[in-house]
This record gives C-alpha cells, structure tokens and sequence, in this order.
C-alpha cells in the first residue's frame, strides 16, 4: 500500500537507524570489523542526501532555510526591512479592506437562496414623487394572475414605539403582507412565520422581531415567543424571531414586523388603493426574469373584470421589473466603484515601490550573486535567496497589512453620514483573508524574482561594467517615474474631491446649521387619539425645552431639512383651471412644494431670512384665518401676477384656503447640490390633523451637544413613555448630506499622501543609490575643476525628468479615467485645470524634497574619492 | 567545464553510472522481494551474493532506492521483530502494483537482452532462451 511521505524527523529517524542496524548486522556477519562493514556501507552523507533527495520537498526545506538565511540578512539591514515591509503592510491592508468593503455588493449575490430570483415590482405609471410605490389591489392582482411568480409581497414603512421593557424606544420596522419572508427565502429561527390567517383585518395582531433586537431588549429569552409586548400602548403578540444571520437588505433598518391586514376585498375608499406599497417577489424556479417581465406586462396591457382598476392605479404604462440585487446598491455604486479605483491605484504603487526596493537590494548584492554564479549555481539556485526574501518581507507586510485591514473597515463602517449598502455583511472574512495572501504570495513572487531575473538575464553578472549598472539605473528610474504618475492620479483624484466639498460648503443651504440641535418627539399611545392632546403635548414640550439654560430659541417642525424627510404636496390656487370631470390631469413637478406646519418661531430659530411681510406669530392659531409663509421660488412660480402677500393657496384634498402673509428665503431640502422645489410654512395649530411625529429644533448659545442631556430630561419629564430619537445637530446633517464625497475624499486624500510619501521616498532612494555608485566619477569631475553647482545641477536634472515623466503620464492617465468621479462632483469639472496645475506643482516640490539631499551629499564628495578603488 | 552546482567532472560520471544502475537496481531488490518481505541488509547480501561476479553494488545506494520505491508505492515497509537476529529491524514487502512493475520490467529486459542476442550472436538467436 503506498503511504505518502511521513514527516521529514520521522524518515531521518528511520533512515538513520536503519543505517545503524545496517552496519551492527554487517559486524555481526563479518565478525566485529567495523571498518570493513562501514567501507562496504559506503559514504553516509551521500546515502542520506540521496535519500534525502527521494523524500521529494526539498526545494520546500531549502526556500524556509533561505528564509531564515534572509532574515538574518535583514536584520542587519533593518532600513530597507522596515521600509518595504511598511509598504506592503499599506497596500495589502487597504485592498484587503477594499474588498471586503465592496464585496457584499459588486461581487456576491443576495444573502437569500436563489437571490438573483428576487425582483422588486414598480408601477411605472409616472408618479412624480414616489416611482416604486404600487396600490395593494394592483398587489392583489399580480399575484392572482401571474405564473411566472412564485411568491409576491409588499412592505411598507412602520415605525412603533415599544414601551414596558425599559425606556420608550422607537423602533424601525415594516409592515408586510404574509408572504415577505417567504420571497426572501428566510425563515424565522425561533417561532413560525406569518400565515394568510395574520395578514387579514381584524385579525389578532402579531409581530416577528429581529435577532439583534431580541437579544439586546428581550435578553435573548426564547420564552418570548407566545408572550405580548406593548407597541405604540396596545398588546402584540410575539410569534417568531428572524435568524442571526438574516439581512434585509430591502430596508436594513428594519427590526421588526407585523402583517399589513389591509382588506382583500379592495373596498373603493379604503388604502388598499393608497399608493405607498413596494413590491418584492420571486420569480418561479423554471422562469426567467425576461418571461416574468413579459407577463407582467401583459397582466398590466389587460384589464379583467375581476380586477377593476380606479383612475390612480390604470397601469397604463406597466411595471418596472429589477433585480433585488441591482436596486440595493444603485446610488452607492458610483461612490464604491471609484473608491476601487483608488485602492488598486495604491496598490500598484506598492508593487512599484517594492521591486523598485528589490532591484535597488539586489544590486547592491550583485557580487555576492556574482560569487554564487562563479561558483556554478543556476539561475534558479541564484535566484532562490532573492525570492526567499521577498516572500518573508511579504509575509510579514501581509500579516501586518491584515491587521491593519481589520482597522480600516472599523473606520469605513463607522464613517459618519455614508450610508454602506450592505454594511452588516462588511467584514475581513475567509473570501477577504484569501485575497489578502493571494496579493502577498504574487507580491512576494513578483517583488523577490523580477529584479533578480532582470539581473541574470546576461551572463555578465559576474561583471560590473558601468553600461549595465547604467542599465539598472534607467530601469529603477522608470519605476520611479511610474510611481509618480500614479501619484499624480490620486492627487487629482483627491484634489477634485476636496474642491467639490468647498464648493458644496460654500452653497448657502438657506439657513443658519451652527449651533442647532434637533431630535424627533413622537406622541404615541392610547392617551393621544384627538389633535388637541398632541397639541397640548407638544407645546408644553416647546416650553419645557425653552427654559432650560443655554437654549436661545426654540421651536417644533413637522419636516427638517436635511433629514431624509420629503412631505410634499400639491399645491392648488384660485387661479388654477379645475380639469374636465373625469379626466385625470397630468402629473406636474411644479405644483408640489415642502410641507412644513411649524411652531411660530420657526423660522426664526433656524434663521431663515424673511424677505417681505410677517413671520407666523403665537397669535396664528386653531380658529383663526388660516395663514402661510411661502419660500421665495413657490412665490415666483405660482403667484406671477401681483404680490403673494394676501393671495390664498389650499393644498390636499381639502378646502381650507390659507393666506400668505410673508414669504421667505430659499431653503436647501436634502442636498447642498440639489436645488428644491418650493416650501410653505403652516402654523401646526391650523393644519387640520396634528403631526404625532415633531422635530423640535434649538439654537444654543452654547455647544449643542451640551444641552442634550437637559434635553431629554425636560421631555422625559413631561412623558416617559414617548421617544426621542434622530438627535443631531444641524451642522452634522448637513456635513452627512455630503456622505459620498467625504467618503471618497477620505479615502482617495489617505491614498493620495502615501502615494505621495512613497514616490518621494522612491526619487530620494533612486537618487541616493545614484550617488553611491558613481562616486569615483563625481569625484573625477569634482577634481577636474566641475562646480558644486553643476553637480546638484545634473541631479536637479535627473529628478526634473522624472517629475515631469511622472506628471505627464499620470495627468494623461487621469484625464483618461475622469469619469469614474464625475458623478460626485459638484461643479468641479473631471478636468479642472486649477486641480491638476496644483498636483503638478505639489509633486514638483516633493521631487525636489527627495533629490535634496542626494544632489548635497554629491556635491560634497571629496576628490579624493577618485583614488579609492571601487 | 563547470556545468551544475554541486558536483565535479568525477562526478558527472558517476551521475551516468548510477543512471544506469538505478533502474537495474530498482528491478533487483523488487525480484528479491518476490520470495518474502526482508530488511534492507539481507537484500543487500542476497544481492550481492546473486550478482557478486557481474556487478559491485554498494550497500549503501540499496537505502535511496527502496525508500525511491516506497515514494513510488512499489514496496511498503514497517518495522518488525526479525527472527533470525533478535533485534526490530525495517522490512520491505513488495505490494501488488510492485508486482506488476516487476513483470513489465522484466519483460523489457528479457526484450533487450534477445534484441542484443540477436545481434551479437546471430547463429545462437534462434535457439536461446530466457
């Protein structure tokens, strides 16, 4: 039976003691000569090597006794050690952590069985403000009618606040119909799922809540299931908890979730034709996405009488079919992929940087390669010490670039204000560590053999002639030049990036953001079923919070810029032409303005500018004529002829005319990029229902978070049962409106300065290198009467060239890929002149850092030098 | 001229005889093994008192091949008492596809010898067996 090779020890065990009892039974033959039975033996330690030989992985044992021979090497030469092994460290650590970064959305496929079956279904049919959203009945029709769907659901957003388990919390959730997670493909750990039983009105209510949710309130106590929690004040029943494992990628926020119980029978008024549902499903096992597109746009092309479609939910241009897969990632991608660009970009300039260490080394070691080769080594065996070293230096770069892999993704997941698709998938996992070694294995190969081969490649490395250390020189050069214009790629890309942010900060958002907290109050619970109790709520909340020290103003909101919120409506005035009955009239992105029912001092508090007539006062209440404070662009759009100020606008479905009595400036909604459609102020007091959720906004004299605190204290006090959550100040929302660009910037800025370093560090090495070899030759010229001058002259010279190598085809190469960041600029052009004139002279000025102090060292080399011999 | 590392002009010769001998050698201890499994030492001695007048083996290139044939999976060792010498010593069995290893060795060499039979002795061809 053949055995593979043991362990090396326990051959040499065997091999040595079968040698033994070879020569004791030879002796024993031969009557006790032992010189006669070792001579008929033979010679031990050609025995043993040719064995040795047939045990096979030898080339293994010598490659880790290079290893150690290197190492030993380098410990006497811990410059160069250090150097390329911090390199390495970056590059490995920064693509390790790209990839784990962008893995979970550009290369893997959904977290569910089949994820590439998962679609999301939207109504096509024009909709200015929400595409995605579809009615329940359209809902209900697609899944009777379809074949080429297996399961179909719709969710929607459900935010309760959970109370009875510690401090009233709010909590993100949907509300979705039965079969949701049976189109994801996920069933509860703990519990059963929810039945058709759940989803139907009237039925008992029930919830299925997250692991993580489970573990951090409910303590993980599997007794759960069965028992009722309190959700905004009325009993739910718990009947299952998701797996730890689960992802909804769908809306990742969401902790828990309850069955929507909208009626089947789409009752005509009900909101089974609201138009707030998103639709996900999963397309059958034999079927493809092409033939489930087809028949659902036919389903949509042909109405049946069992389905009667209302005015709002024709269907007439059909459904947008996406994968699930495609939809998650769509805004992220742009910003993921040019943060790609940027790692790879780094990591080229390591590999660069490395051999370029490499080749300088193994010139320096040439005469030991040259002994070696004298002495008839091959290529390989010449070879084999440089390629030992370059695998130790990018073991040990690898191990350390790991480590500091795990450290990036830590600041890339809590980098405030870029939302990551996907982020509880990010992580160094095996997919990750693999592509980290696979990148140090080459690198170690690649950096360890290719200067050695460029060495070898003639037979004249026994020779040192001036012409082929010339050779090497251009070579080094070149990789210097390389390493620039790779620099100069991140530079520009940094460089666009930071000139966007000035730009973006520089738009006027319409506002004063200094100084301003803001936080979410939510009046929930059987005790606020009339208008008037929120009312009262909310005001008592506006004093309490007035007087606490520090606070200089305060009011409450129902929508705050830069929150994410978008509360428009369409707004209606007397000089509009009602449309012919029965005619719907065409959708129209003029007529939709920001809702706001505020407190009076809104405005004021956030600094707003008036610009004519009054703000809303104390005096604007329930009874009163019903007033409104326009934003200067709703002005001119809508109220062309004469002054707004005293004309009437209504907005909904309802009657109620209310009167502009000022109007003020501008305001920025949810970018600093993006210009908004129009904004009308109402006093909540006159808005006919009471928002249960409100911002309540305070400018400080002191730094906001200080007051925080007091904050919650003074609500707390009020009611302990109501959250608050969303805190933040104005000035970070803000900033996190611009989330993809900083997230960019601080990528491609941390890239860019090492990059930087590195071709600096790259000129000063090649440069320096330069100086010791050709010492004797400056110091003749020195003798024959050359100038200190020229001599830093014609190194000046030599890094000049490199520079301008490296600018030109970096700047080549950057106005070649300008597109990858275009869609994150903001009126900064991918060609911006000012950028790349100012990366150009930033490198020029670093070339010339790095040829300092070569160019002095050779100026001061004595004549004398000339005498010495090499 | 120097052509390889480690050995010399002597050398190179020797690297050409034990090419030859290798696979001859190979076919020797696997023909020994046909009687039984053995140690290495009687091997060796039964070798050399088989081919003590054509060939001088060293003993000692006997330890390369056998473990070369346990690479190849042609014998299997282990170590067992030995009756004769009181003493635990490594034996050698040949397994089945050293067996067939043997065979086809052996009908090669039987090929060549005739081959060079026939030439060398053209008259005696016809009538020599084995």
């Amino acid at each position: 039976m053949a055995r593979f090779p043991r362990r090396r020890d326990e051959l040499e065990r065997r091999l040595e003691r079968e040698l033994r009892d070879h020569v004791a039974l030879e002796i024993e033959e031969n009557g006790g000569n032992a010189d006669a039975a070792r001579r008929a033996l033979g010679n031990r330690t050609l025995i043993s090597e040719d064995t040795r030989a047939e045990w096979g992985g030898a080339w293994m044992e010598s490659l880790l006794t290079d290893m150690r021979r290197a190492a030993r090497r380098l410990r006497r030469a811990p410059g160069f050690g250090i150097v390329t092994v911090v390199t390495l460290a970056l590059g490995i650590g920064a693509s390790t952590a790209m990839f784990s970064t962008v893995g979970p959305v550009l290369l893997q496929a959904l977290p569910y069985p089949d994820g590439d079956r998962v679609v999301v279904i939207a109504d096509a049919s024009g909709g200015a403000v929400a595409p995605v959203d579809v009615t329940f009945g359209t809902f209900r029709e697609v899944v009777a009618r379809s074949r080429s769907l297996q399961w179909g659901a719709v969710s929607r957003a459900w935010q309760p606040t959970l109370t009875g388990f510690g401090d009233a919390e709010r909590l993100d959730g949907q509300s979705v119909s039965a079969a949701y997670f049976r189109v994801l493909g996920i069933r509860p750990a703990l519990g059963r799922n929810f039945a058709e039983t759940d989803d139907v009105p009237g039925a008992a209510p029930v919830a299925i809540i997250a692991d993580g949710l489970w573990r951090r309130r409910f303590g993980a106590d599997a007794s759960l299931i069965g028992r009722t929690i309190t959700l905004d004040g009325a009993p739910v029943m718990v009947i299952g908890i998701m797996p730890r494992t689960f992802e909804n990628v769908w809306s990742p926020q969401a902790r828990i979730w309850r069955p929507l119980r909208y009626d089947p029978s789409l009752p005509a008024q009900g909101r089974e034709w609201g138009r707030h549902l998103q639709m996900v499903a999963r397309v059958a096992p034999d079927t493809s996405l092409d033939a489930a597109r087809q028949e659902l746009a036919s389903i949509a092309g042909a109405s049946i009488p069992q389905f009667a479609r209302p005015a709002q939910a024709l269907l007439r241009d059909g459904f947008i079919v996406t994968l699930l897969q495609d939809r998650i990632a769509a805004d992220a991608k742009a910003t993921l992929r040019a943060v790609v660009a940027g790692t790879v970009l780094l990591l080229l300039i390591t590999v660069v940087n490395v051999i370029n260490l490499m080749l300088a080394r193994s010139t320096e070691r040439r005469r030991e390669l040259a002994t070696s080769a004298a002495f008839g080594a091959s290529r390989a065996q010449l070879l084999r010490p440089l390629l030992a070293e370059g695998l130790l230096l990018a073991t040990i770069g690898g191990a350390l670039g790991v480590a500091f892999a795990y450290a990036l993704v830590g600041a890339v997941v809590g980098f405030d204000g870029f939302a990551l698709p996907r982020v509880e998938a990010i992580r160094v996992d095996r997919t990750a560590l693999l592509v980290a070694g696979g990148l140090t294995a080459s690198i170690g190969v690649v950096a360890g053999c290719l200067p050695g081969w460029f060495l070898t490649s003639r037979d004249d490395v026994t020779r040192s002639s001036p012409r082929i250390i010339a050779g090497h020189h251009r070579l080094r050069f070149a990789f210097v030049a390389a390493e620039v214009a790779l620099a100069m790629v991140l530079l520009v890309g940094a460089g666009l990036l930071v000139r966007t942010i000035r730009q973006l900060l520089a738009v006027p958002p319409g506002f004063r953001p200094e100084r301003v907290l803001t936080l979410q109050v939510q009046a929930t619970g059987p005790r606020f079923r009339n208008a008037e109790s929120v009312r009262q709520f909310f005001e008592r909340v506006r004093v309490g919070v007035r007087s606490i020290p520090g606070v200089e103003s305060v009011a409450l909101t129902s929508q705050l810029p830069f929150s994410g919120d978008a509360d428009v409506w369409g707004v209606g005035t007397k000089a509009d032409v009602p449309p012919p009955p029965g005619v719907t009239p065409p959708e129209d992105e003029e007529r939709y303005a920001h809702r706001y029912a505020v407190s009076a001092s809104y405005i004021e508090t956030m600094g707003i500018p008036l610009q004519r007539g009054r703000a809303l006062q104390d005096r604007d209440r329930t009874g009163g004529q019903r007033v409104a404070v326009i934003s200067a662009s709703l002005a001119r759009r809508r109220f062309v002829d004469g002054d707004p100020i005293g004309q009437q606008f209504r907005f909904g479905p309802t009657d109620n005319w209310f009167t502009i009595v000022g109007i003020v400036g501008d305001v920025r909604q949810s970018s600093l990029a993006v210009v908004s459609p129009a904004a009308f102020y109402v006093p909540e007091a006159q808005w006919q229902f009471a928002d249960q959720t409100m911002w309540v906004v305070l400018r400080t004299t002191v730094e906001p978070e200080t007051v925080e605190a007091d904050v919650r204290d003074a609500i707390r006090s009020i009611d302990a049962g109501q959250p608050i959550f969303r805190v933040g100040t104005m000035e970070q929302r803000v900033s996190a409106s611009m989330g993809r660009q900083r997230f960019v910037r601080a990528a491609f800025g941390t890239f860019a300065l090492v990059a930087l370093l590195l071709a600096t560090i790259g000129i000063y090495g090649v440069l320096a290198g330069g100086v010791a070899e050709r010492a004797r030759e400056i110091a003749l010229r020195a003798a024959v009467g050359a100038s200190r001058a020229r001599i830093i002259g014609s190194f000046g010279r030599q890094a000049l060239d490199v520079a301008v190598a490296g600018i030109v085809v970096g700047g080549g190469v950057a106005v070649a890929t300008s597109q990858v960041l275009a869609s994150l600029l903001f009126e900064v052009s991918p060609l911006d002149g000012v950028t790349y004139g100012g990366v150009a002279v930033l490198l020029a000025i670093a070339t010339t850092v790095g040829a300092v102090v070569p160019a002095w060292r050779a100026a001061r080399i004595p004549p004398a030098v000339a005498l010495q011999s090499q | 001229m120097v052509t390889h590392g480690r050995f010399s002009t002597i050398v190179t010769k020797r690297d050409e005889r034990i090419e030859v001998l290798r696979g001859t050698l190979d076919m020797l201890i696997l023909r020994t093994l046909v009687i039984g499994p053995t140690h290495g030492h009687a091997i060796a001695k039964h070798i050399q008192q088989t081919t003590d007048d054509l060939l001088q083996v060293e003993h000692g290139s006997l330890y390369p091949a056998l473990h070369r044939l346990e690479q190849k999976g042609l014998v299997a060792s282990k170590w067992a008492m030995s009756n004769h010498r009181n003493r635990e010593l490594r034996f050698y069995r040949l397994t089945a596809k050293g067996k067939r290893h043997l065979l086809r060795q052996e009908s090669k060499w039987k090929q060549m010898t005739e081959a060079i039979a026939r030439l060398m002795w053209p008259a005696a061809a016809a009538g020599s067996a084995e």
